[in-house]
Protein backbone atom coordinates (compact mmCIF):
# COMPACT_ATOMS: atom_id res chain seq x y z
CA UNK A 1 0.00 0.00 0.00
CA UNK A 2 1.56 3.54 -1.00
CA UNK A 3 2.15 5.90 2.08
CA UNK A 4 -0.30 8.33 1.03
CA UNK A 5 -3.10 5.55 1.03
CA UNK A 6 -2.00 4.07 4.70
CA UNK A 7 -1.74 7.68 6.07
CA UNK A 8 -5.69 8.33 4.90
CA UNK A 9 -6.43 4.32 6.13
CA UNK A 10 -5.10 5.43 9.71
CA UNK A 11 -7.00 8.41 9.42
CA UNK A 12 -10.39 7.00 8.63
CA UNK A 13 -9.46 4.08 11.37
CA UNK A 14 -8.51 7.12 14.13
CA UNK A 15 -11.94 9.24 13.61
CA UNK A 16 -14.03 6.29 13.48
CA UNK A 17 -12.47 4.69 16.97
CA UNK A 18 -12.47 8.34 18.41
CA UNK A 19 -16.26 8.96 17.29
CA UNK A 20 -16.53 5.23 19.07
CA UNK A 21 -15.01 6.25 22.30
CA UNK A 22 -16.57 9.70 22.34
CA UNK A 23 -20.46 8.21 21.83
CA UNK A 24 -19.08 5.14 24.27
CA UNK A 25 -18.29 7.62 27.05
CA UNK A 26 -21.60 9.91 26.40
CA UNK A 27 -24.21 6.46 26.30
CA UNK A 28 -22.61 5.08 29.57
CA UNK A 29 -23.12 8.84 31.19
CA UNK A 30 -26.67 8.66 30.10
CA UNK A 31 -27.15 5.04 31.04
CA UNK A 32 -30.02 5.70 33.23
CA UNK A 33 -31.85 7.77 31.21
CA UNK A 34 -31.66 5.50 28.25
CA UNK A 35 -33.75 2.41 30.90
CA UNK A 36 -36.90 2.82 29.46
CA UNK A 37 -38.55 1.73 32.57
CA UNK A 38 -37.90 0.78 36.14
CA UNK A 39 -37.76 -2.39 37.62
CA UNK A 40 -40.05 -3.18 41.26
CA UNK A 41 -36.89 -3.73 42.70
CA UNK A 42 -35.23 -0.45 41.51
CA UNK A 43 -38.48 1.03 42.75
CA UNK A 44 -37.90 -0.79 46.05
CA UNK A 45 -34.19 0.30 46.24
CA UNK A 46 -35.71 3.69 45.50
CA UNK A 47 -34.22 4.52 42.57
CA UNK A 48 -37.28 5.74 40.63
CA UNK A 49 -37.92 9.64 41.04
CA UNK A 50 -40.80 9.75 43.96
CA UNK A 51 -42.40 12.99 42.90
CA UNK A 52 -42.69 12.69 39.07
CA UNK A 53 -43.82 10.09 36.51
CA UNK A 54 -41.81 7.63 35.51
CA UNK A 55 -42.37 3.97 33.66
CA UNK A 56 -42.39 1.17 35.63
CA UNK A 57 -41.87 -2.76 33.92
CA UNK A 58 -42.49 -6.54 35.25
CA UNK A 59 -44.56 -9.49 34.56
CA UNK A 60 -48.14 -9.57 35.79
CA UNK A 61 -48.42 -11.92 38.74
CA UNK A 62 -50.80 -14.87 38.27
CA UNK A 63 -54.11 -14.67 39.85
CA UNK A 64 -53.26 -10.55 41.20
CA UNK A 65 -56.01 -8.91 38.13
CA UNK A 66 -59.10 -7.86 39.88
CA UNK A 67 -61.75 -5.00 38.51
CA UNK A 68 -62.27 -2.33 41.23
CA UNK A 69 -65.96 -2.55 42.15
CA UNK A 70 -66.52 1.15 39.71
CA UNK A 71 -65.78 -1.41 36.92
CA UNK A 72 -63.60 1.05 35.50
CA UNK A 73 -60.08 0.33 37.51
CA UNK A 74 -58.04 -2.15 37.32
CA UNK A 75 -55.72 -3.02 39.91
CA UNK A 76 -52.91 -5.75 39.53
CA UNK A 77 -49.37 -6.45 40.89
CA UNK A 78 -45.89 -6.55 38.28
CA UNK A 79 -43.12 -8.64 39.42
CA UNK A 80 -39.41 -9.01 38.21
CA UNK A 81 -39.31 -12.13 40.62
CA UNK A 82 -37.83 -10.38 43.54
CA UNK A 83 -40.25 -7.54 43.94
CA UNK A 84 -43.77 -6.61 43.60
CA UNK A 85 -45.93 -3.32 42.88
CA UNK A 86 -49.44 -3.02 42.92
CA UNK A 87 -50.56 -1.06 39.92
CA UNK A 88 -54.38 0.67 39.52
CA UNK A 89 -55.06 1.80 36.07
CA UNK A 90 -58.69 3.17 34.87
CA UNK A 91 -58.99 2.51 31.16
CA UNK A 92 -58.48 0.23 27.75
CA UNK A 93 -55.97 -2.66 28.61
CA UNK A 94 -53.92 -3.58 24.78
CA UNK A 95 -54.90 -7.18 23.57
CA UNK A 96 -51.30 -8.84 24.94
CA UNK A 97 -51.98 -7.55 28.34
CA UNK A 98 -52.99 -10.64 30.51
CA UNK A 99 -51.65 -12.48 33.58
CA UNK A 100 -47.93 -13.76 33.45
CA UNK A 101 -47.24 -11.26 30.85
CA UNK A 102 -44.33 -8.44 30.53
CA UNK A 103 -46.21 -4.92 30.60
CA UNK A 104 -44.74 -1.54 30.65
CA UNK A 105 -46.67 1.10 32.97
CA UNK A 106 -46.59 4.78 32.71
CA UNK A 107 -47.56 6.83 36.53
CA UNK A 108 -46.94 7.70 39.59
CA UNK A 109 -46.46 6.53 43.41
CA UNK A 110 -49.03 7.84 45.61
CA UNK A 111 -48.55 7.65 49.17
CA UNK A 112 -49.31 4.48 49.96
CA UNK A 113 -46.76 2.82 47.73
CA UNK A 114 -49.52 1.65 44.66
CA UNK A 115 -48.37 2.83 41.50
CA UNK A 116 -51.28 4.89 39.85
CA UNK A 117 -51.16 4.76 36.00
CA UNK A 118 -52.28 6.69 33.07
CA UNK A 119 -50.75 4.09 30.44
CA UNK A 120 -50.19 0.50 30.30
CA UNK A 121 -48.51 -1.08 27.09
CA UNK A 122 -47.64 -4.61 26.74
CA UNK A 123 -44.06 -5.92 26.21
CA UNK A 124 -43.88 -8.47 23.63
CA UNK A 125 -41.71 -11.42 24.22
CA UNK A 126 -39.25 -12.67 21.38
CA UNK A 127 -40.89 -15.84 20.85
CA UNK A 128 -43.11 -16.90 18.07
CA UNK A 129 -45.24 -20.20 18.19
CA UNK A 130 -48.29 -21.44 16.61
CA UNK A 131 -51.11 -22.06 19.26
CA UNK A 132 -50.76 -25.56 19.27
CA UNK A 133 -47.32 -25.48 20.70
CA UNK A 134 -48.04 -23.14 22.88
CA UNK A 135 -51.25 -25.38 24.04
CA UNK A 136 -48.73 -28.15 24.12
CA UNK A 137 -46.11 -26.47 26.75
CA UNK A 138 -48.69 -25.52 28.64
CA UNK A 139 -50.35 -28.90 28.94
CA UNK A 140 -46.73 -30.19 29.51
CA UNK A 141 -46.26 -28.00 32.44
CA UNK A 142 -50.17 -28.36 33.82
CA UNK A 143 -49.16 -32.12 34.57
CA UNK A 144 -46.00 -31.43 36.06
CA UNK A 145 -47.50 -29.07 38.55
CA UNK A 146 -50.08 -31.70 39.11
CA UNK A 147 -47.46 -34.19 39.70
CA UNK A 148 -45.52 -31.33 42.38
CA UNK A 149 -49.07 -31.32 44.24
CA UNK A 150 -50.10 -28.08 45.77
CA UNK A 151 -46.55 -26.84 46.83
CA UNK A 152 -45.77 -27.20 43.00
CA UNK A 153 -48.94 -25.34 42.20
CA UNK A 154 -47.82 -22.58 44.50
CA UNK A 155 -44.01 -23.03 43.11
CA UNK A 156 -45.48 -22.64 39.91
CA UNK A 157 -47.40 -19.66 40.11
CA UNK A 158 -44.79 -17.41 41.77
CA UNK A 159 -41.76 -19.00 38.97
CA UNK A 160 -44.35 -18.05 36.08
CA UNK A 161 -45.32 -15.12 37.17
CA UNK A 162 -41.48 -13.68 37.78
CA UNK A 163 -39.76 -16.18 35.21
CA UNK A 164 -36.74 -14.36 33.01
CA UNK A 165 -34.21 -11.92 33.98
CA UNK A 166 -35.09 -8.36 34.41
CA UNK A 167 -35.40 -6.79 31.20
CA UNK A 168 -36.17 -9.11 28.93
CA UNK A 169 -39.52 -10.40 30.74
CA UNK A 170 -39.07 -13.39 28.96
CA UNK A 171 -42.07 -15.97 28.66
CA UNK A 172 -40.04 -19.27 27.90
CA UNK A 173 -37.72 -18.81 30.67
CA UNK A 174 -41.19 -18.38 32.71
CA UNK A 175 -42.24 -21.78 31.46
CA UNK A 176 -38.89 -23.52 31.89
CA UNK A 177 -38.54 -22.25 35.39
CA UNK A 178 -41.74 -23.05 36.66
CA UNK A 179 -41.11 -26.39 35.14
CA UNK A 180 -37.90 -26.97 37.40
CA UNK A 181 -39.69 -25.35 40.33
CA UNK A 182 -42.73 -28.22 39.99
CA UNK A 183 -40.23 -31.47 39.68
CA UNK A 184 -41.56 -33.45 42.55
CA UNK B 1 -10.28 -13.17 -9.85
CA UNK B 2 -8.59 -9.76 -8.68
CA UNK B 3 -8.37 -8.34 -12.28
CA UNK B 4 -11.93 -9.47 -12.24
CA UNK B 5 -12.52 -6.60 -9.17
CA UNK B 6 -9.60 -4.38 -11.02
CA UNK B 7 -12.03 -4.60 -14.46
CA UNK B 8 -15.23 -4.15 -12.15
CA UNK B 9 -13.90 -1.17 -10.75
CA UNK B 10 -13.65 0.73 -14.28
CA UNK B 11 -16.88 2.38 -14.88
CA UNK B 12 -17.33 1.22 -18.73
CA UNK B 13 -16.73 -2.53 -17.27
CA UNK B 14 -19.25 -2.10 -14.76
CA UNK B 15 -21.91 -0.30 -16.73
CA UNK B 16 -21.38 -3.27 -19.11
CA UNK B 17 -21.77 -6.31 -16.71
CA UNK B 18 -24.36 -5.02 -14.19
CA UNK B 19 -26.45 -4.69 -17.23
CA UNK B 20 -26.30 -8.03 -17.98
CA UNK B 21 -26.05 -8.72 -14.25
CA UNK B 22 -29.56 -6.77 -13.51
CA UNK B 23 -32.45 -9.28 -15.51
CA UNK B 24 -31.28 -12.27 -13.53
CA UNK B 25 -30.88 -10.33 -9.78
CA UNK B 26 -34.70 -9.05 -10.39
CA UNK B 27 -36.32 -12.64 -11.22
CA UNK B 28 -34.22 -14.49 -8.41
CA UNK B 29 -35.58 -11.28 -6.31
CA UNK B 30 -39.28 -11.48 -7.78
CA UNK B 31 -39.12 -15.74 -7.26
CA UNK B 32 -37.71 -15.34 -3.25
CA UNK B 33 -40.26 -12.39 -2.70
CA UNK B 34 -43.24 -14.54 -3.91
CA UNK B 35 -42.18 -17.49 -2.49
CA UNK B 36 -41.54 -15.60 0.78
CA UNK B 37 -45.32 -14.06 0.99
CA UNK B 38 -46.72 -17.27 -0.06
CA UNK B 39 -44.82 -19.13 3.21
CA UNK B 40 -45.78 -15.90 5.00
CA UNK B 41 -49.20 -15.09 4.23
CA UNK B 42 -50.30 -19.07 3.41
CA UNK B 43 -48.44 -21.70 4.97
CA UNK B 44 -46.84 -20.07 7.98
CA UNK B 45 -49.65 -20.57 11.10
CA UNK B 46 -51.18 -17.93 13.28
CA UNK B 47 -49.00 -17.33 16.46
CA UNK B 48 -50.37 -18.51 19.79
CA UNK B 49 -50.48 -14.46 21.25
CA UNK B 50 -50.71 -12.00 18.37
CA UNK B 51 -53.10 -13.81 16.26
CA UNK B 52 -52.37 -13.08 12.39
CA UNK B 53 -51.12 -9.58 13.40
CA UNK B 54 -47.38 -10.58 14.09
CA UNK B 55 -46.82 -11.40 9.68
CA UNK B 56 -46.07 -7.59 9.61
CA UNK B 57 -42.90 -9.38 10.94
CA UNK B 58 -41.92 -10.70 7.51
CA UNK B 59 -41.92 -7.31 6.14
CA UNK B 60 -40.70 -5.57 9.38
CA UNK B 61 -37.90 -8.04 10.35
CA UNK B 62 -36.32 -7.77 6.95
CA UNK B 63 -36.29 -4.09 6.42
CA UNK B 64 -34.92 -3.23 9.86
CA UNK B 65 -32.02 -6.04 8.60
CA UNK B 66 -31.35 -4.49 5.34
CA UNK B 67 -31.43 -0.69 7.18
CA UNK B 68 -28.46 -1.40 8.95
CA UNK B 69 -26.75 -3.72 6.31
CA UNK B 70 -26.96 -0.92 3.60
CA UNK B 71 -25.55 1.38 5.83
CA UNK B 72 -22.57 -1.13 6.50
CA UNK B 73 -21.98 -1.33 2.58
CA UNK B 74 -22.34 2.12 2.32
CA UNK B 75 -20.01 3.48 5.42
CA UNK B 76 -17.28 0.46 3.63
CA UNK B 77 -17.50 1.97 0.32
CA UNK B 78 -17.00 5.38 1.35
CA UNK B 79 -13.98 3.74 3.47
CA UNK B 80 -12.83 2.62 0.40
CA UNK B 81 -13.57 5.48 -2.20
CA UNK B 82 -12.05 7.62 0.66
CA UNK B 83 -8.84 6.05 0.89
CA UNK B 84 -8.50 4.46 -2.45
CA UNK B 85 -10.06 7.34 -4.51
CA UNK B 86 -11.91 4.68 -6.34
CA UNK B 87 -14.72 6.46 -8.54
CA UNK B 88 -16.68 3.21 -8.23
CA UNK B 89 -17.01 2.71 -4.68
CA UNK B 90 -17.60 7.06 -4.57
CA UNK B 91 -21.15 5.81 -6.66
CA UNK B 92 -21.99 2.28 -4.65
CA UNK B 93 -21.97 4.59 -1.19
CA UNK B 94 -24.25 7.13 -2.46
CA UNK B 95 -26.41 5.02 -4.41
CA UNK B 96 -27.31 2.80 -1.32
CA UNK B 97 -28.17 5.47 0.36
CA UNK B 98 -31.46 5.94 -0.56
CA UNK B 99 -32.69 2.54 -0.28
CA UNK B 100 -31.27 2.15 2.53
CA UNK B 101 -33.25 5.17 4.19
CA UNK B 102 -36.43 3.41 2.35
CA UNK B 103 -35.83 0.45 4.04
CA UNK B 104 -35.21 2.40 7.41
CA UNK B 105 -38.79 3.96 6.76
CA UNK B 106 -40.72 0.93 6.28
CA UNK B 107 -39.37 -0.70 9.40
CA UNK B 108 -40.46 2.25 11.18
CA UNK B 109 -43.82 2.18 9.47
CA UNK B 110 -44.29 -1.22 9.70
CA UNK B 111 -43.07 -1.66 13.40
CA UNK B 112 -45.52 1.63 14.14
CA UNK B 113 -48.94 0.01 12.74
CA UNK B 114 -47.68 -3.34 14.27
CA UNK B 115 -47.28 -1.61 17.76
CA UNK B 116 -50.65 -0.10 18.09
CA UNK B 117 -52.34 -2.88 18.45
CA UNK B 118 -49.91 -4.67 20.19
CA UNK B 119 -47.85 -2.83 22.60
CA UNK B 120 -50.86 0.13 22.56
CA UNK B 121 -48.99 2.51 21.44
CA UNK B 122 -47.85 4.04 17.92
CA UNK B 123 -44.64 5.22 19.00
CA UNK B 124 -42.33 5.50 21.95
CA UNK B 125 -39.10 6.92 22.73
CA UNK B 126 -37.24 3.67 24.05
CA UNK B 127 -34.05 2.84 23.07
CA UNK B 128 -34.26 0.70 19.68
CA UNK B 129 -37.01 2.94 18.17
CA UNK B 130 -34.81 6.08 18.93
CA UNK B 131 -31.92 4.92 17.25
CA UNK B 132 -33.33 3.33 14.61
CA UNK B 133 -34.76 6.83 13.92
CA UNK B 134 -31.47 8.47 14.09
CA UNK B 135 -30.09 6.35 11.95
CA UNK B 136 -32.89 7.30 9.18
CA UNK B 137 -32.01 10.93 10.05
CA UNK B 138 -28.42 10.09 9.01
CA UNK B 139 -29.81 8.45 5.70
CA UNK B 140 -31.16 11.35 4.69
CA UNK B 141 -27.95 13.69 6.23
CA UNK B 142 -26.14 11.79 3.59
CA UNK B 143 -28.13 12.31 0.84
CA UNK B 144 -28.85 16.02 1.72
CA UNK B 145 -24.89 16.34 2.22
CA UNK B 146 -24.18 14.64 -1.37
CA UNK B 147 -26.75 16.96 -3.33
CA UNK B 148 -25.61 20.10 -1.63
CA UNK B 149 -22.02 20.38 -2.82
CA UNK B 150 -21.72 20.64 -6.14
CA UNK B 151 -18.76 18.69 -7.62
CA UNK B 152 -19.33 15.37 -7.14
CA UNK B 153 -16.37 13.85 -6.20
CA UNK B 154 -15.89 16.64 -3.39
CA UNK B 155 -19.94 15.79 -2.60
CA UNK B 156 -18.30 11.99 -2.35
CA UNK B 157 -15.84 12.49 -0.02
CA UNK B 158 -17.54 14.80 2.24
CA UNK B 159 -20.51 12.33 2.43
CA UNK B 160 -18.51 9.55 2.91
CA UNK B 161 -16.91 10.87 6.35
CA UNK B 162 -20.25 11.80 7.54
CA UNK B 163 -20.98 7.68 7.03
CA UNK B 164 -18.24 6.35 8.56
CA UNK B 165 -19.36 9.13 11.77
CA UNK B 166 -22.23 7.68 11.63
CA UNK B 167 -21.29 3.54 11.81
CA UNK B 168 -21.16 3.85 15.73
CA UNK B 169 -24.87 4.24 15.74
CA UNK B 170 -25.26 0.46 14.19
CA UNK B 171 -24.12 -1.24 17.04
CA UNK B 172 -25.98 1.13 19.08
CA UNK B 173 -29.40 0.01 17.55
CA UNK B 174 -28.19 -3.88 17.38
CA UNK B 175 -27.56 -4.00 20.79
CA UNK B 176 -29.87 -1.41 22.29
CA UNK B 177 -32.41 -4.39 23.41
CA UNK B 178 -29.87 -6.00 25.40
CA UNK B 179 -27.95 -3.13 27.11
CA UNK B 180 -31.18 -0.89 28.05
CA UNK B 181 -34.63 -2.12 29.27
CA UNK B 182 -36.74 -1.09 26.02
CA UNK B 183 -40.05 -1.91 25.49
CA UNK B 184 -39.11 -3.35 21.99
CA UNK B 185 -38.54 -7.24 22.20
CA UNK B 186 -34.84 -8.72 21.99
CA UNK B 187 -33.91 -10.77 19.62
CA UNK B 188 -35.20 -13.99 18.01
CA UNK B 189 -33.23 -15.61 15.04
CA UNK B 190 -30.06 -14.21 16.39
CA UNK B 191 -30.48 -15.45 19.96
CA UNK B 192 -27.90 -18.53 20.40
CA UNK B 193 -29.70 -20.28 22.94
CA UNK B 194 -32.95 -22.13 22.04
CA UNK B 195 -34.95 -21.28 19.50
CA UNK B 196 -37.76 -19.09 19.87
CA UNK B 197 -39.08 -19.20 16.77
CA UNK B 198 -41.16 -21.77 15.01
CA UNK B 199 -39.42 -22.96 12.21
CA UNK B 200 -42.72 -22.95 9.51
CA UNK B 201 -42.34 -19.09 10.55
CA UNK B 202 -38.99 -18.84 10.43
CA UNK B 203 -38.23 -20.44 6.71
CA UNK B 204 -40.58 -16.92 5.34
CA UNK B 205 -38.23 -14.26 7.17
CA UNK B 206 -35.40 -15.75 5.88
CA UNK B 207 -37.20 -16.01 2.02
CA UNK B 208 -37.92 -12.93 2.55
CA UNK B 209 -34.25 -11.36 4.07
CA UNK B 210 -33.02 -12.89 0.48
CA UNK B 211 -35.56 -11.01 -1.48
CA UNK B 212 -34.99 -7.94 0.09
CA UNK B 213 -31.35 -8.22 0.07
CA UNK B 214 -31.51 -9.27 -4.47
CA UNK B 215 -34.13 -6.45 -4.54
CA UNK B 216 -31.33 -3.94 -2.91
CA UNK B 217 -29.13 -5.50 -4.83
CA UNK B 218 -31.08 -4.54 -8.17
CA UNK B 219 -32.11 -0.56 -7.32
CA UNK B 220 -28.55 0.28 -6.09
CA UNK B 221 -27.16 -1.08 -9.70
CA UNK B 222 -29.34 0.36 -11.34
CA UNK B 223 -29.27 4.15 -9.29
CA UNK B 224 -25.38 3.35 -10.26
CA UNK B 225 -25.64 2.84 -13.67
CA UNK B 226 -28.02 6.14 -14.08
CA UNK B 227 -24.92 7.92 -11.32
CA UNK B 228 -22.12 6.70 -13.58
CA UNK B 229 -23.16 8.16 -17.08
CA UNK B 230 -24.37 11.07 -14.97
CA UNK B 231 -20.40 11.34 -14.29
CA UNK B 232 -18.99 10.22 -17.40
CA UNK B 233 -20.77 12.24 -20.00
CA UNK B 234 -17.84 14.13 -21.55
CA UNK B 235 -16.30 10.59 -22.04
CA UNK B 236 -15.69 8.91 -25.30
CA UNK B 237 -17.91 5.63 -24.21
CA UNK B 238 -20.71 6.96 -23.28
CA UNK B 239 -21.23 9.28 -26.39
CA UNK B 240 -20.52 6.22 -28.58
CA UNK B 241 -23.08 4.53 -26.36
CA UNK B 242 -25.87 7.41 -26.89
CA UNK B 243 -24.96 7.13 -30.46
CA UNK B 244 -25.50 3.79 -30.52
CA UNK B 245 -29.11 4.15 -29.58
CA UNK B 246 -30.15 7.17 -31.33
Amino acid sequence: MNPARRKRLILIGLMVAGVAVAVGFALNAFNQNLMFFYSPSEVAQGKAPPDHAFRLGGLVTNGSVKRLPNGLTTRFEVTDNTRTVTIEYTGILPDLFREGQGIVAHGKLNADGVFIADEVLAKHDENYMPPEVADALKKSHKVNSAAGGREGALGREVNSAAGGREGTLGREEGVSASQKGTAP
Amino acid sequence: MLRFFHQLASPKHFYRISGKWIPWLGAACLAFMLAGLYQGLLVAPTDYQQGDSYRIMFVHVPAAWMSLFIYMVMAIAGGIGLVWRIKLAEIMAISSAHVGASFTFLALITGSIWGKPMWGSWWVWDARLTSELILLFLYLGVIALYNAVEDRRTAARATSILALVGVVNIPIIHYSVEWWNTLHQGPTVTKFDAPSIDFRMLIPLLLMAIAFKLFYAVVVLLRARVEVLQRERNTSWVKALVAEHE
